[in-house]
């Protein structure tokens, strides 16, 4: 009995050792890498700024009549940090609570998109045969779908909430998530190793758990941090046509109101420029570090 | 005939079929029996259905027809009876590199088996056992280390290690050493007769090596296109041929120098497209220099498919010669 | 003159992790129409020298010494010179048929493209000689419309030696040339390099780790281990009696069948090829050798002239 317990506590605490030894390695590589440990801390000051927005500016600053005091078109300083918009709300508790509404879609929708792919391309990959066809008529059908006016009717017929954009981008976009994971389930799938496995007498579920999703996670992680920017484009994009949440703010909203108050006419750049930078920062962000995250996780990538 | 005697392997007719409507004949009746504690070299050329016939026997390769026993029990399809064969059985490959998830450690290489077949005891003492075995010594360098890390020979080493592991009745071997260096050849063959030695494991080694056949085999089987065309005691059937492709086999090892060479035209033909009569027969030597027709053979040659007869004994060849 | 001599060649890879000597003064020299083996396993250095007949090497490599072709330094070539020296000089097939040709190109297309890149005649005398070579490897002239894919393994081995015949090379460099091969495919392009090298005159330089397959291909052979010669001479004397341990191991490595001593008795060495950026002290050999003594850990000799053609590089070599 005690050799048993010893057995399991020496096989835990190996596998810890490895797992440690394995982390200080990618960690150890990313410090390397000046450009993504940027974008690294990009993306960490946006999400500590989505997360404490409420102390961060004043929510009452969002509100049209809350703000019926206020001057508009204001010029940034003084009382308002980035001046105020058309109705005299202040565009930095905008741009703050922007924020939030697009690292949130942006991630929501990718941890959608990626888990319906990723479930999609295995079953397709490992499954072989007709459940393949199947999958993937399935999703060659949902990849031929125009995007944008999918996008409208679903808003219309949803009605426009942050949920909905949610939906309507990973509805959208998992196809590709899921041919992505399929051909590299396929690949893994001939490799040898995974013959050997099957040979010692693995199960389907064992060769699927050991080989397969460990060869794909670090695929699926990579295309993930990079499904991140499209999505928070997409949400723009549907905010600036108008098929956003009208409750919350979003940089897209913002853009989109910005565009239809005439800010470009009037020269109000500080109406519109911080939304945009933040937009162009964290797709640059995230993209950078996706990059950065796929060499690290892609031993074919990390040539030595 | 006593349990002790019973061959540990034996498959009777057996048929392995690939490709649409099976056309693809990759082996086409088999006899053959692997014997308690012998190495048995199954020689031929690429495509000749020796590395099919050894997956069929770790039921990697579903059987079209024919049986295979192992250690008295029917090989199936069945995912229970499998696994237990699985642990029974073990394979090594041609290609260490590929056949070892880069992601693992060595530690987890060898450990999976272990795993797989819930083997009670100490991972970490068995694995370190399984690796000094193979004469990975001191195991504590090798366990934490990754595939890419160790030469091609030390992977190979590890893929017995692993096989070894779980302790089968019959070891597998695929081009065990084909893609290693000469001067690492040896050691991973005499590795592996150790094994025999020691442990009375049993060895089906394909290869198209037949030094590797001297050096280890206590049996040599040949094969050509989907059959076995001669089966032997190793010094009978090296020094003693009787198929004519066995003999043209021989003449083309460069360590041989007593024959002359003969070397065959062309490269092994389609497996889905067989030819009648003796399968080997459009290549033959025998058949090309007319001696056949002298013999008065040639009809049977071209138009009757010959079966394995007895030329010694434990020596049998499917030649009508 | 010889078709081929290098001196005192050394060739060293500059990576991050600090230079590695690849090859370390290597001499070597092949007269016309002469076979020479090189052996030794993966990372000897056996394939940089190859490369480094034509400049083929990555940039990252450092030469030193001189590799004379045809007595005309290849180093000191300007660009025009190399490129009409490289395949009408030397030529070399390369290991792996399949990815030395292009598989979007018929393999007729293929040789005529290496005789027109050297403005050996026009699309018409290109296309008949390209045809021709195919015949002399033993390919129907009719299959060079196939694509590389519709060849089986020995046939594009031939075609890349018809490749390399294009331009009617002095030598020819055959860096592994059967190693993925059949052992019957295998007897018959050893067979046709053999024949070529009898009718055309052709010089070779054979590079492979199977000590047997040079043994009947070479006149000569020259073992190399750790980026050096260490033994050379006749070929079927180097094999039966080698007198460095390294070659013996290597010709013990393949059984002669039939012999009762190598019977259920595979010999092989044991550990591993050095890795070439940390060489042992002294002799490079010695934590393998089964013959090392105290003073091999600590001095390394050069290559000993034991018998008039022959050499080794050994302590237990009396110099004759």
């Amino acid at each position: 009995m005690s050799g048993v317990v010893r057995a399991e506590v020496s096989r835990r605490a190996l596998a810890r050792a490895r797992r440690r030894v394995a982390w200080g390695d990618a960690l150890g590589r990313l410090r390397r890498d000046r450009l993504a440990l940027a974008g690294l801390a990009v993306l960490v000051l946006v999400a500590l700024m989505a997360l404490f927005a409420p102390w961060l500016v004043d929510d009452a600053g969002l509100d049209a009549v809350d703000s019926l005091d206020n001057p508009t078109w204001a010029r940034p300083g003084g009382d308002f940090l980035l001046g105020t918009d058309h109705l005299g709300r202040s565009v930095a508790a905008q741009f703050v609570y922007g924020a939030r509404v697009s690292l949130f879609v942006g991630l929501a929708a990718t941890v959608l998109t990626v888990a319906i792919g990723t479930i999609v391309g295995i079953f397709a990959g490992f499954s072989g045969r007709w459940v393949d066809a199947t999958l993937m008529r399935l999703t060659d059908w949902f990849l031929v779908i125009p995007f944008l006016p999918l996008a409208i009717v679903l808003a219309s017929v949803l009605g426009r909430g942050i949920w909905n954009i949610v939906f309507v981008i990973s509805v959208t976009s998992w196809p590709a998530t899921a041919r992505l994971v399929r051909a590299q389930v396929l690949t893994v799938k001939e490799r040898l190793y995974v013959d050997r496995a099957r040979a010692l007498g693995a199960s389907r579920a064992h060769v699927v758990r050991r080989h397969v999703l460990p060869n794909v996670t670090p695929l699926i992680l990579a295309s993930a941090t990079l499904a991140v920017p499209i999505s928070i484009l997409t949400e723009t994009t549907l905010a600036f046509l108008g098929l956003g949440d009208p409750t919350q703010p979003s940089w897209g909203k913002t853009l989109e109101e910005a565009f239809q108050a005439g800010a470009i006419g009037r020269n109000a750049w500080w109406y519109y420029l911080p939304a945009g930078l933040g937009i162009v920062t964290v797709v640059l962000a995230f993209t950078v570090f996706g990059r950065a995250l796929e060499e690290i996780l892609d031993p074919r990538l990390r040539e030595r | 005939m006593s349990e002790h005697d019973a061959p540990i392997v034996s498959l009777r007719d057996v048929h392995v079929r690939f490709g649409r409507g099976a056309s693809v004949r990759a082996v086409d009746g088999v006899d053959l029996e692997v014997r308690r504690g012998e190495v048995l070299a199954l020689v031929g050329e690429s495509g000749c259905g020796k590395t099919t016939l050894i997956r069929s026997i770790i039921g990697l390769e579903p059987v079209a027809s024919g049986s295979i026993e192992v250690d008295g029990h029917a090989v199936t399809r069945d995912a229970r009876s499998l696994r237990r064969l699985r642990r029974r059985v073990q394979m090594i490959f041609q290609d260490p590199t590929g056949a070892l998830d880069p992601r693992h450690t060595i530690h987890e290489a060898v450990a999976e088996g272990l795993r797989i077949h819930r083997v009670p005891g100490d991972e970490a003492a068995l694995v370190a056992d399984a690796l000094a075995r193979a004469g990975l010594r001191p195991p504590e360098r090798y366990v934490r280390r990754f595939p890419h890390e160790l030469s091609g020979g030390q992977r190979q080493r590890v893929l017995i290690a692993a096989a070894m592991a779980l302790d089968p009745a019959v070891l597998l071997a695929d081009e065990p050493v084909a893609s290693l260096d000469a001067s690492i050849r040896g050691e991973v063959l005499a590795l592996m007769r150790s094994f025999v030695d020691d442990h009375g494991v049993s060895i089906v080694a394909v290869t198209h090596d037949l030094g590797l056949a001297w050096n280890i085999a206590d049996r040599v089987a040949v094969m050509y296109l989907g059959r076995i065309v001669e089966v032997g005691p190793t010094e009978e059937v090296l020094a003693a041929p009787q198929h004519p492709y066995t003999r043209a086999l021989l003449s083309v090892v460069p360590e041989t120098r007593r024959l002359e060479q003969q070397i065959l035209h062309g490269e092994t033909p389609d497996p889905s497209r067989i030819p009648a009569g003796c399968r080997f027969h459009p290549r033959c030597p025998v058949v090309a220099s007319g001696e056949a027709a002298r013999l008065g053979i040639e009809a049977r040659c071209r138009g009757e498919d010959p079966t394995l007869t007895e030329r010694a004994p434990g020596h049998t060849a499917a030649c009508h010669l | 003159m010889s078709v081929l001599e290098l001196q005192g060649l050394s060739v060293t890879y500059r990576t991050e992790g600090g230079d590695v000597p690849a090859v370390r003064g290597v001499d070597l020299e092949i007269g016309a129409g002469d076979t020479v083996g090189l052996a030794g396993e993966s990372g000897c250095g056996k394939s940089t020298i190859a490369a480094a007949v034509l400049r083929l090497l990555p940039t990252s490599a450092r030469v030193e010494g001189r590799v004379l072709l045809g007595g005309e330094d290849v180093y000191a070539m300007k660009p025009g010179r190399l490129r009409a020296v490289r395949w009408t000089g030397a030529a070399i097939v390369f290991q792996g048929a399949l990815h030395s040709l292009n598989p979007v190109h018929r393999i007729g297309a293929q040789i005529e493209e290496a005789i027109r890149v050297h403005g050996l005649g026009d699309a018409a005398t290109a296309r008949r000689r390209a045809a021709d070579l195919l015949e002399r490897v033993g390919i129907p002239a009719s299959r060079a419309d196939r694509y590389p894919h519709q060849l089986s393994g020995g046939q594009r081995q031939r075609v890349l030696i018809a490749i390399a015949l294009a331009c009617g090379p002095h030598l020819l460099i055959a860096d592994e040339p059967t190693t993925a091969l059949d052992v019957m495919v295998q007897a018959q392009v050893l067979d046709l390099l053999a024949e070529l090298q009898r009718d055309e005159g052709l010089a070779m330089l054979f590079i492979t780790h199977d000590l047997s397959v040079l043994t009947s291909a070479c006149r000569r052979l020259a073992v190399m281990y750790a980026g050096r010669i260490v033994e050379t001479g006749p070929a079927e004397d180097v094999v039966r009696l080698p007198s460095h341990p390294y070659t013996a191991a290597l010709a013990g490595a393949f059984p002669t069948i039939g012999d009762p001593a190598s019977r259920m008795r595979p010999s092989g060495l044991p550990g591993d090829p050095p890795d070439p950026a940390a060489l042992p002290s002294g002799c490079p050999f010695h934590p393998r050798c089964n013959r090392a003594v105290e003073a091999c850990s600590t001095t390394d000799v050069g290559l000993r002239v034991s018998a008039p053609g022959r050499a080794a590089a050994c302590v237990h070599v009396e110099p004759a």
